[in-house]
């Protein structure tokens, strides 16, 4: 790649470099033999009564100390890329650092990953030192939105409970995390305040929350007629495939509160967990998908 | 004739002067409490949170307390070297109020979020533009003043404060433009990489020249005086000026040490960071050495105690500076707190310091004493400021290379051994101590603030010092 739209760019940076650091130099010769005259004295000037100037010699000590940074810098100049795009000697550059430590890694990494990968996942979320590698990848990658404990927020899901939005099984754990998900909870505020509050209170219901009975079945007619069903299922227990949560087992992404609920059905929500396949590397996704099912208790327990 | 009866303006001086101290205790208490809310988190509320009053608390120190500082001792230094009132007293008035409205204004809007987003250059076009009238005004009557001088030549110090407002004007103009959509709001003239290059290019100006070139000025007028001995060598101070002021304009890319910047670009910025050494110790050898001979008055002088103190922390960060210029030491050390050590070693150390000592120099002289309400409370200043200095770098120097290395651990496994919060928590008790060294350095200030209203209450404004003829040339 070449930073330069042409020649001329690429020579005048050059040169510019060069002079510069080559002027530091002579100015600093032209300066350095001793002043005339043996005995050093003011220059002669007087300023503000008092202000008077020596004019000793420079300091040898610090003459060499300049002399060597020059010297230093047209060296490095050679050897490293400095001169325009002159990749300097000894081929360094700041990807190709990168891309060597990361290759020493992989290298180093591979036999253990190769391991866990033929480990299925399900034991593999047994396996302590798995998991432990696993945690330290979560603590990197995913804590920032899951939480340090993996028990979530409003938004991003708890990770540490048996609920699953888009299923449980490895397979669609690893298809989460390499891919991604993207959830769309359509808004409905064409249905009218009045029926999403019914909505909401039915809803609230579903989870043996307090609502108004009236209201609860009013709201459950309308569940069905106004497609609610079509993606959370008659009974409300939600659909993994669609990833539309189940509404009847007390585990709230947004919020329980009618407030918070009406707010889902009215404006909808749309939510994203972003793919992680091409950056981690389907070995890690793995390792990661193991350790996410090792956080739900049922896993746990039948371990 | 004439011009010996005329008199130096100390009137703007005076001012400059006291909102020195003023805008030191404000810029500082700021700090402090920033210090404060990453120690407790909880401290942050609305408009007070971190992210708001950082950019406050860099804008005052630097632009209210070091500019205050910049425009009292050069106003003076360049009226008593030229030997010659200052070049128009009505312009002069004028950057002291616009000065004080700017400050006042970004003390106003940086709160309240409006900002460009560029470090060192937050506040909006408008506040830039008034910044830009009274820097025009100030080189007016710097330059002014120069050219209207009764001496033949021009001592060192003008030309340190010279280089300083050319400098910063060309820097300004050049980073603040912008394309304003609305009175509160602009964008970059600038995009991607090349925003970053100007911001760093910059960046790094403000502290080479805003921080070193113009205290380097003050540091040639009062180490000097103070000490009553002739500056250690003048050809020194022409080799290390124009080597400084050359080499400083071509560092800003160590700033951005392995980002998008093409690597030739990151080299550059490296070598002249490291060429900058020797032009940068050319100043503290000539501020020190100036001392040969008078060694002993450092013992009982607390104001020549603060410079040649200055003088040391200077030496020791523009050592520290090439040295975290280099490549391999940047990729430990940046983005930690080391950086933020090294930073206040030069802000506390050295820009404060010389600052302080120099002000003390002349509150009495502006103020008709001959010397300050208690010398023994300068003193006091000195110790608790230099303890707070301490207490603050050694924090930043521990906290930062040990965030360095947890967060480039790695185990085995190709894993992170430590998550960012762990570094994060690590970080608590060296935070706490960095809070107890702001807390004495605010302390010092404050004990200044009480010997400099005890000062002026005993004394009397200075409106009638004599222009002084130059000293007849013995060469």
């Amino acid at each position: 790649m070449n930073d330069f739209v042409n020649q001329f760019w690429n020579w005048y940076v050059i040169l510019l470099v060069l002079v510069s650091i080559i002027a530091c130099g002579v100015l600093l010769w032209t300066q350095s033999s001793p002043p005339a005259g043996s005995k050093v004295d003011t220059t002669g000037h007087v300023w503000d009564e008092t202000l008077e100037e020596y004019n000793n010699p420079l300091p040898k000590w610090w003459m060499w100390l300049f002399y060597i940074t020059v010297i230093f810098s047209l060296v490095y100049a050679v050897l490293y890329p400095t001169l325009g795009s002159f990749p300097g000697l000894l081929g360094w550059s700041s990807s190709g650092q990168w891309a060597k430590e990361m290759a020493k890694f992989d290298e180093q990494t591979r036999p253990l990953y190769a391991k866990y990968m033929k480990t299925d996942l399900k034991a593999l979320a047994a396996d302590k030192e798995a998991n432990e590698t696993g945690k330290r990848l979560y603590l990197t990658y995913c804590m920032q939105c899951h939480g340090a404990d993996a028990r979530g927020s409003k938004g991003f899901p708890n990770l540490a409970d048996n609920d699953w939005q888009w299923g449980g099984e490895p397979a669609q754990i690893v298809e989460t995390i390499s891919a991604g998900r993207m959830g769309v909870m359509p808004p409905h505020a064409q249905l009218g305040a009045e029926t999403i509050k019914d909505l909401a209170a039915y809803v609230r219901s579903l989870s043996a929350l307090p609502a108004d009975p009236v209201r609860v079945a009013k709201g459950q007619e309308a569940f069905n007629s106004a497609g609610c069903s079509g993606c959370h299922g008659p009974d409300g227990k939600g659909m993994h495939a669609l990833g539309a949560p189940n509404l009847t087992d007390k585990v709230w992404l947004y919020g329980s509160s009618e407030a918070t609920i009406i707010e889902t059905i009215t404006k909808g929500r749309t939510n994203q967990m972003p793919a992680w396949k091409e950056f981690l590397g389907d070995e890690k996704v793995h390792v990661l998908s193991a350790y996410v099912l090792s956080l739900s208790p049922d896993a746990a327990a039948s371990k | 004739m004439s011009e010996t009866q005329s008199t130096y303006n100390y009137k703007v001086v005076r001012q400059f002067a006291v909102m020195t101290v003023v805008w030191g205790i404000v810029g500082m208490l700021v700090g402090v409490i920033i210090a404060a809310q990453l120690v407790w988190p909880e401290l942050n509320v609305g408009w007070l949170h971190f992210g708001r009053l950082r950019p406050l608390h860099t804008n005052a120190v630097i632009f209210a307390f070091g500019g205050s500082a910049l425009f009292a001792t050069s106003y003076y230094v360049v009226q008593r070297t030229c030997h010659t009132r200052i070049f128009s007293d009505g312009l002069a008035a004028f950057t002291f109020w616009g000065w004080q409205l700017v400050i006042v204004l970004a003390a106003l809007t940086l709160p309240l979020g409006f900002t460009q987003g560029k470090e060192y250059a937050e506040l909006e076009w408008p506040i830039d533009i008034l910044i830009t009238l009274v820097w025009v005004a100030y080189a007016v009557v710097f330059f002014g003043t120069i050219a209207k001088r009764k001496v033949t030549h021009i001592y060192v110090a003008n030309w340190f404060y010279g280089g300083f407002i050319l400098a910063v004007a060309l820097l300004h103009l050049v980073n603040s433009a912008a394309i304003p959509v609305s009175l509160t709001k602009s964008y970059s003239a600038y995009a991607g990489v090349q925003d970053a290059m100007v911001q760093w290019w910059y960046g790094h100006n403000a502290v080479g020249f805003f921080l070193t070139a113009g205290f380097l000025g003050m540091m040639y007028y009062f180490v000097p005086k103070q000490a009553e001995r002739p500056v250690y060598s003048y050809r020194l101070s022409v080799v290390h000026f124009w080597a400084l002021i050359f080499t400083y304009m071509w560092a800003g890319p160590h700033h951005l040490h392995y980002t998008a910047l093409p690597d030739w670009t990151q080299s550059v910025g490296m070598l002249f960071s490291l060429i900058l050494l020797a032009p940068s110790w050319g100043g503290m050898i000539n501020g020190v050495m100036t001392l040969s001979g008078a060694w002993h008055k450092l013992r009982d002088d607390p104001i020549l105690k603060f410079l040649i103190t200055s003088l040391s922390f200077y030496g020791m960060s523009t050592f520290e500076g090439p040295m975290m210029a280099i490549k391999t030491v940047n990729a430990l050390s940046h983005y930690t707190d080391w950086t933020v050590g090294h930073v206040h070693s030069g802000a506390l150390g050295w820009v404060a310091m010389v600052s302080i000592g120099s002000i003390y120099y002349l509150l009495p002289r502006l103020f008709g004493k001959s010397e300050m309400f208690s010398v023994k409370l300068i003193t006091v200043h000195f110790w608790v400021a230099t303890i707070g200095v301490v207490l603050y770098i050694a924090s930043m120097w521990i906290a930062g290379v040990m965030q360095g290395l947890m967060w480039r651990a790695v185990n085995l496994d190709g894993t992170l051994t430590y998550s960012f919060v762990e570094s994060v928590k690590a970080s608590y008790p060296f935070w706490a101590i960095r809070f107890l060294g702001g807390v004495l350095f605010l302390c010092g200030m404050l004990i200044m603030a009480y010997n400099m209203v005890k000062t002026i209450a005993g004394g009397r404004t200075v409106d009638d010092a004599r222009v002084l003829l130059p000293a007849a040339h013995h060469a």
